[in-house]
């Protein structure tokens, strides 16, 4: 059995925040206590709304922010610190595509020119090899060779996109963050990057975190999935399953929310209350204000994420390993 | 039966360059009509032309009956008093929507004495009853806090008790979710249809997400680059698609469960306004076009009895077709 | 609260204090008050008994804290050409000034104001841009050479007013007029750009969509907000009504606080200027701490951060 490409253990990322101009400091605790493993080669897809901190895990998984406690290894070891030189060299290994492209790309510079300069800062090969490689990722990308020269502004959100992601396979990284990455794009334009993030993956043998709040995307890539909730996973399994007979409440309304025209499946759930706040976190459960399920262990004590069916996890005390409660596939609460 | 709203042949030119071209559209009391399209279909043009909130540099021709009387170029006094109080609208991103120098009071309460003639003490208790109706918790002392200091998905309540406070016939909501997380717009959504059900108000959906427009409406019609190229009931159309956008565009979407399929993916982009191709907007990136597709834009002509397809082809296209037609 | 304003105060503080500092250095570095006012011809003995009485013979940050040691205990100084109380010159000359600045910045919020709105509520018309050509001109121009032609075509061609000094009210139109027109034309643009900005927002456009007459959307719904970022301009204009007609005064010969400061600084009257710059600071800063204080009031935003939405 191969050690995972990625291993994350009990991570947490708190920040220290002032509300208004003497407010008192407010500590939101973004990521609480999330634990992940991606195999190489793998897709795992991290689902969750606003204040879930799906962002802030991705961004701790590079080595982009230092985390507060839990740790983060890559390819069995820990990930160096940030700043040092071991950290910049790491970068050739490991990259991110986020949700805005033409906010990713310099607007000065022609695209040719964004997708050598990883090349350039690692110092890859010599002047002829970078040339040769440049075009070979565009063309991986399905970028024609004009659009090279052209500039970020020139190009339609899609073709943007596949810069980015060009920029970011320019030093063959084994481990690839996209946030958000087709949000943006209009449904169409969706399918075309998608596809191309899939068949890329297969080519390269490419590991990924897949961040998004679109369920039906998050299925289409990933083989395993994790739902994360203020700061916490929720519910972890894979893809093809987690979305067909979801355990966790939570869960359940998200994929409720996310119609598919055709038949429904399942009921309707509505969430009552407001949107959780990262900065004022309900005790016990952090979903417990919400669920239409919760009963008063919920209000008190923190469910941890358990092994409750082969290769399905859950956080919660209805499904925990002390519930005689049996969650029978495919029934609705 | 008398349509509520019926559109024909809205056409919307901006310094000369068409963005819409020819919009007929009809909405029935209490219907649900859906539209969908992507950046550029003209979607939400077509509304805010409509109701004339486009500005003076707009083009606008063609026609706009609300129940047979014609509005279009109604003088501004006419169209202040169908706007909020026969037509409402909500738009997207409801905190940017909303006034952040004057309370919700002020604001629900602009809308009820205009068009509820509401005045004082009045104003005060029917919007304090609005806000009730919406959800927002804690009524009273929410109607003199102001808009920054509520959430997106609240205020998009307040914006719906907004336009139900003039009691219009038809809602028009110009993707009213899409700034807002999943639940939160199922929520919103789930309001919609509770007033809905409970007033009888017609609604007009536009939106770029073909899930929600098909659980929430009856019909949907399908915009492209400023023309309506499909319409059709909500389960026909998403069954079994006949324009070959239309088609493309269900076929986009990944579906969230059953067999992994590779996406349906439009080969090329949006045509600009500026450089419109001769004959089909969409022949260039269609599969199946023909020479006949490049002539002259098809017309909208009905296919069966509630349908209508802007398009030459005549044999339906399939959804076995689908699989392995991903052109990049 | 009160730490807001505490913090604000301290800074202003701060920002007289730099202002006076800059003044007392540059002053004594730049001349001899003593030759300029006893004039060349002046017998070297009497130079320096002049210089021995007004202290301009200890080192520079002995008068410096001498200085600021009276100020402390509320005397400003002495003006080295009369002898009288700096304190009292310039407080008998602050009627006149304002006399010339309160009605100009009245002139300014009256012209400029509407015309900004008027400008930006028809925007790309040819009154729009006759409005924009208009204000470019009225700021570009400086104002002395703006008021020399004034006075030559009003009082020198068509002898209807006065060219200078302070007899009639007659004598105050052209300076007026003068001081206005700039200052009208800063404020035009600015004011049309603020209501460009807001007329731009979606809430405008929910305002209509709610039937809201045009009229009612311009002045209860743009207006209000345009306010908040017109309101930093003339604060600043408030901020120069004691020392904002230096020039103007000076070609009308109007005897105000800004003719006196011309002539102090001519003379290196050290105790006239640094407290009539002491004034000047003081003013701008009262004027900014309001203005501060006005936006709290003007912009819900701003004024509890802790209620603000749920993230």
């Amino acid at each position: 059995m191969t050690a995972p490409l990625l291993s994350v253990d009990r991570l947490v990322r708190t920040y220290r925040m002032r509300a208004g101009m003497f407010g008192r400091p407010r500590e939101v605790c973004a990521v609480d206590g999330v634990t992940l493993k991606i195999d190489r080669g793998e897709t795992l897809g991290l689902v969750g709304e606003s204040g879930s901190g799906k962002s802030t895990t991705g961004r701790l998984v590079l080595g982009l922010e230092n985390p507060d406690a839990g740790s983060v290894a890559f390819n069995g070891r820990r990930l160096p610190a940030m700043d040092t030189t071991e950290w910049r060299a790491s970068r050739a290994r490991m990259q991110m595509i986020f949700q805005d492209p033409l906010g990713a790309l310099d607007r000065r510079l022609p695209i040719a020119a964004q997708v050598r300069e990883p090349l350039d800062i690692h110092a890859v090969g010599d002047e002829a090899l970078r040339t040769a490689r440049v075009e070979e990722l565009m063309r991986s990308v399905r970028l024609s060779d004009d659009v090279g020269q052209r500039y970020p502004h020139e190009l339609s959100g899609g073709q943007r996109q596949r810069a980015v992601l060009a920029r970011a396979l320019a030093t063959k990284p084994d481990f690839l963050v996209c946030d958000e990455p087709v949000s943006a794009l209009d449904v169409s334009i969706q399918a075309q990057v998608v596809n191309l993030l899939i068949d890329l993956q297969a080519e390269l043998d490419l590991t990924m975190l897949f961040i998004s709040h679109d369920l039906r995307v998050v299925r289409q890539i990933s083989q395993r999935v994790a739902v994360m909730y203020l700061g916490r996973v929720v519910e972890l399994g894979s893809a093809d399953d987690l979305f067909v007979s979801p355990q966790h409440p939570y869960t359940r309304a998200l994929v409720s929310a996310s119609p598919t025209p055709g038949a429904r499946r399942g009921e309707r759930i509505v969430l009552s209350g407001d949107p959780p706040n990262p900065a004022a976190k309900p005790a016990g459960c952090a979903f417990h204000p919400r669920c239409p399920s919760a009963f008063a262990r919920c209000r008190t004590e923190a469910p941890a994420l358990v092994e409750v069916a082969p290769d399905r996890s859950v956080a919660c005390h209805l499904t925990g390993p002390e519930s005689h409660a049996t969650v029978a596939l495919g029934a609705v609460a | 039966m008398q349509p509520l709203v019926s559109l024909d042949g809205l056409t919307v030119a901006f310094n000369g360059v068409k963005v819409l071209d020819g919009i007929s559209l009809s909405v029935g009391r209490g219907e649900a009509v859906g539209l969908v399209g992507e950046s550029g279909s003209g979607k939400s043009v077509t509304w805010l032309a409509a109701l004339g909130l486009l500005p003076k540099t707009a083009a606008v021709s063609g026609s706009v009956k609300l129940e047979g009387t014609e509005i279009l170029g109604a003088s501004p006094s006419t169209m202040d008093r169908v706007r909020g109080g026969r037509v409402a609208m909500i738009f997207q991103d409801p905190a940017s929507a909303l006034n952040p120098v004057l309370t919700i009071r002020r604001q629900v309460g602009e809308s009820l004495a205009l068009h509820r003639g509401l005045s004082g003490a009045a104003i005060h208790a029917e919007a304090r009853r609005l806000l009730d109706l919406v959800g927002i918790p804690d009524a009273e002392r929410r109607l003199s806090a102001y808009p920054h200091e509520f959430s997106g998905g609240q205020n998009q309540r307040i914006m719906i008790a907004m336009a139900l406070a003039g009691n219009p016939d038809l809602l028009i909501a110009d993707e009213p979710t899409t700034a807002l997380d999943a639940t939160i717009q199922a929520q919103i959504l789930e309001l919609i249809r509770r007033v809905r059900r409970e007033t009888g108000m017609a609604i007009v959906l536009i939106s770029h997400d073909l899930g929600v427009v098909a659980e929430n409406c009856d019909r949907v019609a399908v915009m492209y680059a400023g023309r309506v190229v499909e319409e059709a009931p909500s389960a026909e159309l998403f069954d079994d698609p006949r324009h070959p956008y239309a088609h493309g565009l269900i076929g986009s979407l990944p579906p969230i469960d059953g067999p992994r399929r590779r996406l349906t993916a439009i080969a090329g982009t949006v045509p600009d306004p500026k450089a419109m191709p001769q004959g089909c907007a969409f022949a260039p990136r269609c599969v199946h076009a023909a020479a006949l597709c490049g002539t002259k834009p098809p017309r909208l002509r009905a296919v069966g009895e509630n349908r209508r397809v802007a398009c030459v082809i005549d044999q339906p296209v399939r959804a076995t077709d689908i699989i392995g037609q991903a052109a990049e | 609260m009160a730490r807001y304003f505490a913090i604000r105060i301290g800074r202003a503080m701060i920002t007289i204090a730099l202002v006076v500092t800059f003044a007392f250095v540059v002053l004594r570095l730049s001349g001899d008050p003593a030759l300029i006012i006893m004039g060349p011809e002046a017998p070297p003995e009497v130079i320096a008994a002049f210089r021995k009485a007004w202290g301009l013979d200890d080192p520079l940050w002995m008068q410096y804290f001498d200085y600021f040691g009276a100020i402390a205990k509320g005397e400003l100084g002495r003006s080295m050409r009369d002898g009288r109380p700096a304190i009292a010159l310039v407080l008998e000359r602050i009627p006149a000034t304002l006399a010339l600045t309160i009605p100009a910045l009245l002139l300014k919020l009256a012209i400029g104001i509407p015309g900004g709105i008027f400008a930006a509520l028809h925007r790309g018309s040819l009154i729009d841009r006759a409005v924009m050509i208009g204000a470019v001109a009225g700021f570009t121009v400086p104002s002395f050479v703006l008021g020399l032609v004034l006075v030559l075509i009003f009082a020198v061609q068509l002898g209807w007013l006065p060219s200078g000094g302070q007899e009639t009210w007659r004598h105050a139109i052209l300076p007026i007029v003068t001081l206005g027109i700039g200052g009208a034309a800063v404020l035009a643009r600015f004011t049309r750009s603020a209501m460009l900005e807001v007329l731009g927002q979606p809430y405008i456009r929910t305002a209509s969509a709610k039937g809201v007459s045009w009229r009612a959307v311009v002045l209860a719904h743009a207006l209000p907000n345009a306010a908040i970022p017109t309101v930093t301009i003339i604060g600043f204009m408030v901020g120069t009504l004691i020392a904002g007609a230096v020039v103007v005064e000076s070609v009308f010969s109007w005897p105000g606080v800004g003719r006196l400061l011309v002539v102090a600084v001519a003379n290196r009257d050290l105790a006239v200027v640094q407290c009539i710059l002491l004034l000047v600071a003081a003013t701008m800063v009262t004027s900014n701490l309001i203005v501060d204080f006005l936006y709290g009031f003007l912009d819900p935003r701003l004024r509890n951060r802790e209620a603000a939405g749920a993230h």
